[in-house]
C-alpha cells in the first residue's frame, strides 16, 4: 500500500445487475483535502459508483477508507448530497425535524432541544439558509433551499468523505457560489475529501483539484488540467480538439 | 383495579360507566388508542397500510394454527405466525422482484383464506367469527395490565428509535449515509406493528383493526405541520374517536369497534376538507 494521504482507495470495484455489468474494475484514489470531480456521459455509472460507496448496492472489489492520520476506518461517516432527493413531498417532516433527528437521539416527535435548534440555525446560515427554513416542511422547499438543507445534513457530523451528486442542478447562481465556497472551505479547513459528480465542466475546472472520466470504468484520471485536455474528455463532452466549448 | 374503578365513578358518574365491563372497555381504549395513534403515524408515513391490513388478516391463520395444535392461548400461535408472516413480506418486498402492493395483496388474501379454511375444517367457522369484528367489552383486568405494559414499552421504543425510523422513511440512501442500518430499522418496525396488531385483534377484530391504525394518522396528516404536531394530533384523534365511539355504541346499542371506526372516518373527512379549503385559500 502506498503511503499517500489517501482517504478512499477503490480497487477493482465491479457492479453487476441482472441486465449486465454497470461498472467494471473501477480503481480510484481520493485524497484528503482534494475535490475529485467525477465526470462522464449520462449512464456512465457515476451515481452507481456513489451508491456502491454508500454501501447501498452490492459490488465486488474493495473500498478502504482512511482518516487523515492514515488509520483505516471500518465504518466511515459519509456525507451525501443526492442529485434529486426522492421523497414523499406531503410528509409532515420539517427541516428542523430532519436536521435535529440527524444531530441527536432525542426523539423529534417530542420536539427539538434548544441547543440543537441553535446549531441547526448556525449551520444553515453557513450555506445561506434563513432560520425560518427550520419550520418549513421539506416537501415545500424550493430546489435551492432543499440543496442547502441537504448540505447541512451531509456536513453534520463531520463526514470522513463527502459525496456531492450534481449539487448545483437546482440551485440559483448565488446559491451555487455559496455552495462551492462552503465546499471549498471544508476542503481547505478540514482536509475533507470530496467526490463531486458534475456535468458542468466550468465548475469542474474552477473548483475541483482532480478529475476522473468514468464510462463503465475509469477512462482517464489525474489533475483537472490534464484530464480536461485529454481527447477522451473532449470527445465525451463534444469539445472541439482545437479548444473552446461547442454551444 | 378497584381504585381505578372508583376514580372512573368519581370522574364519570354516568349510566354507561356503571358496569364493570364498560369501565374495563374504557380503560382498554385509553391504552390501545394512543398506541394505535402513535404507530399509525409511521404506517401512514411509510405507506404501509396494506401491510398492516395483511397482518390483521394473517391473525386468522394464527388462530387456526393454535386450534390445530391444541394451544389454549391463541395469542401465542397468532404472534408466532404474524411475526413469521411480517418478516416474509418484508423479505419479499426487499428482493424487489415484483411490486410491493401486489405481494402484500397475495399474502393478505392467503392469510385470510388459509385461516377460514383451517378453522371451518376443524368444526365450523361460526365459533371464531367473533374475531372478525372483535369485542372490546370482553376485555379482562389482567389484559388491561398487559396493555398498559405494552403501551409503556412502545412509547420507550418510540423514544429510542424514532429518529432513525423517520430518516429511513424519508430516504434510504440518506439514512444509509449516516450509518443507519436500514434493514434492521425496517424489521424493527415491522415486528412492532405485528405485535400490536396481534395483541389487540381480539378486541378490535380482523376487519377493522387496520382502520383504527390508519384513520387517526391519516386525518392528522391533513393538519400536521411538523412531526410533533403529527404525533399529538394523531393520538388525540385516536383517543377521542375511541372514547366517543364507545359511548355512542353503548347508547345506540351498536358494536363498539365499528362505531369507533366510523367516528374516526368522520374526523378524517372533516380534516380532509379542511385541508382542501386551506390549500385553496
Amino acid at each position: 500500500m502506498d503511503t499517500c494521504k489517501c482517504s478512499t482507495q477503490i480497487r477493482n470495484l465491479t457492479v453487476k445487475k441482472h441486465d449486465g455489468v454497470i461498472l467494471h474494475n473501477v480503481s480510484l484514489d481520493v485524497h484528503h483535502g482534494e475535490i475529485l470531480a467525477l465526470i462522464g456521459r449520462n449512464g456512465a455509472g457515476k451515481t452507481t459508483l456513489l451508491k456502491a460507496l454508500l454501501g447501498r448496492i452490492p459490488y465486488t472489489g474493495s473500498v478502504i477508507f482512511s482518516n487523515a492520520q492514515g488509520e483505516t476506518i471500518a465504518k466511515p461517516r459519509i456525507g451525501y448530497v443526492p442529485q434529486n432527493l426522492v421523497f414523499d413531498r406531503s410528509t409532515p417532516v420539517t427541516v428542523g425535524d430532519m436536521l435535529c433527528a440527524n444531530m441527536s437521539g432525542f426523539p423529534v416527535w417530542l420536539g427539538h432541544k434548544k441547543e440543537e435548534t441553535e446549531k441547526a440555525v448556525r449551520l444553515l446560515a453557513k450555506v445561506g439558509g434563513r432560520p425560518s427554513l427550520l419550520k418549513k416542511r421539506i416537501g415545500t422547499l424550493s430546489g435551492g433551499e432543499l440543496q442547502r438543507v441537504l448540505l447541512v445534513f451531509a456536513l453534520e457530523p463531520k463526514p470522513d468523505l463527502l459525496l456531492l451528486d450534481e449539487p448545483v442542478s437546482a440551485v440559483d447562481r448565488k446559491g451555487i457560489e455559496a455552495f462551492y465556497d462552503l465546499v471549498t472551505s471544508m476542503r481547505s479547513e478540514h482536509q475533507m475529501p470530496i467526490i463531486l459528480v458534475s456535468h458542468d465542466l466550468n465548475h469542474v475546472e474552477k473548483y475541483a483539484t482532480r478529475a476522473a472520466l468514468l464510462d463503465g470504468t475509469i477512462v482517464v484520471s489525474g489533475s483537472v488540467n490534464e484530464v480536461m485536455r485529454t481527447p477522451e474528455v473532449r470527445e465525451t463532452f463534444g469539445l472541439k480538439l482545437t479548444g473552446g466549448m461547442k454551444r | 383495579m378497584s381504585a381505578i374503578y372508583s376514580i372512573i365513578d368519581l370522574l364519570l358518574p354516568f349510566e354507561w360507566t356503571e358496569f364493570a365491563y364498560m369501565k374495563n372497555a374504557l380503560l382498554a381504549i385509553l391504552l390501545i388508542t394512543p398506541l394505535f395513534g402513535l404507530v399509525g403515524v409511521m404506517i401512514v408515513n411509510n405507506k404501509m397500510s396494506f401491510f398492516s391490513d395483511a397482518l390483521g388478516h394473517s391473525a386468522l391463520t394464527g388462530i387456526a394454527i393454535g386450534v390445530l395444535m391444541g394451544i389454549d392461548n391463541y395469542l401465542i400461535s397468532m404472534m408466532g405466525f404474524s411475526l413469521l408472516f411480517a418478516l416474509c413480506i418484508s423479505a419479499v418486498m426487499n428482493s424487489e422482484t415484483s411490486s410491493s402492493d401486489t405481494i402484500i395483496g397475495v399474502f393478505s388474501s392467503t392469510g385470510l383464506a388459509l385461516g377460514i379454511v383451517l378453522l371451518s375444517a376443524s368444526g365450523g367457522f361460526a365459533k371464531y367469527s367473533g374475531y372478525l369484528i372483535g369485542d372490546i367489552l370482553t376485555v379482562q383486568p389482567e389484559e388491561i395490565r398487559m396493555l398498559a405494559l405494552i403501551l409503556v414499552a412502545v412509547v420507550l421504543l418510540w423514544g429510542f428509535f424514532f429518529n432513525k425510523l423517520m430518516l429511513v422513511s424519508m430516504n434510504t440512501d440518506l439514512a444509509a449515509s449516516k450509518g443507519i442500518r436500514i434493514r434492521m430499522v425496517e424489521k424493527f418496525f415491522v415486528i412492532l406493528v405485528a405485535v400490536i396488531v396481534t395483541v389487540s385483534i381480539k378486541w378490535v377484530g380482523v376487519l377493522i383493526i387496520n382502520s383504527l391504525l390508519v384513520l387517526p394518522a391519516a386525518a392528522a396528516r391533513n393538519l400536521a405541520k411538523s412531526m410533533r404536531s403529527y404525533h399529538f394530533i394523531a393520538i388525540g384523534i385516536s383517543v377521542f374517536s375511541g372514547v366517543s365511539g364507545l359511548i355512542i355504541s353503548y347508547y345506540a346499542g351498536t358494536a363498539a369497534g365499528g362505531t369507533i371506526v366510523l367516528v374516526a372516518a368522520v374526523i378524517f373527512f372533516l380534516t380532509y376538507f379542511l385541508n382542501q379549503v386551506r390549500a385553496k385559500a
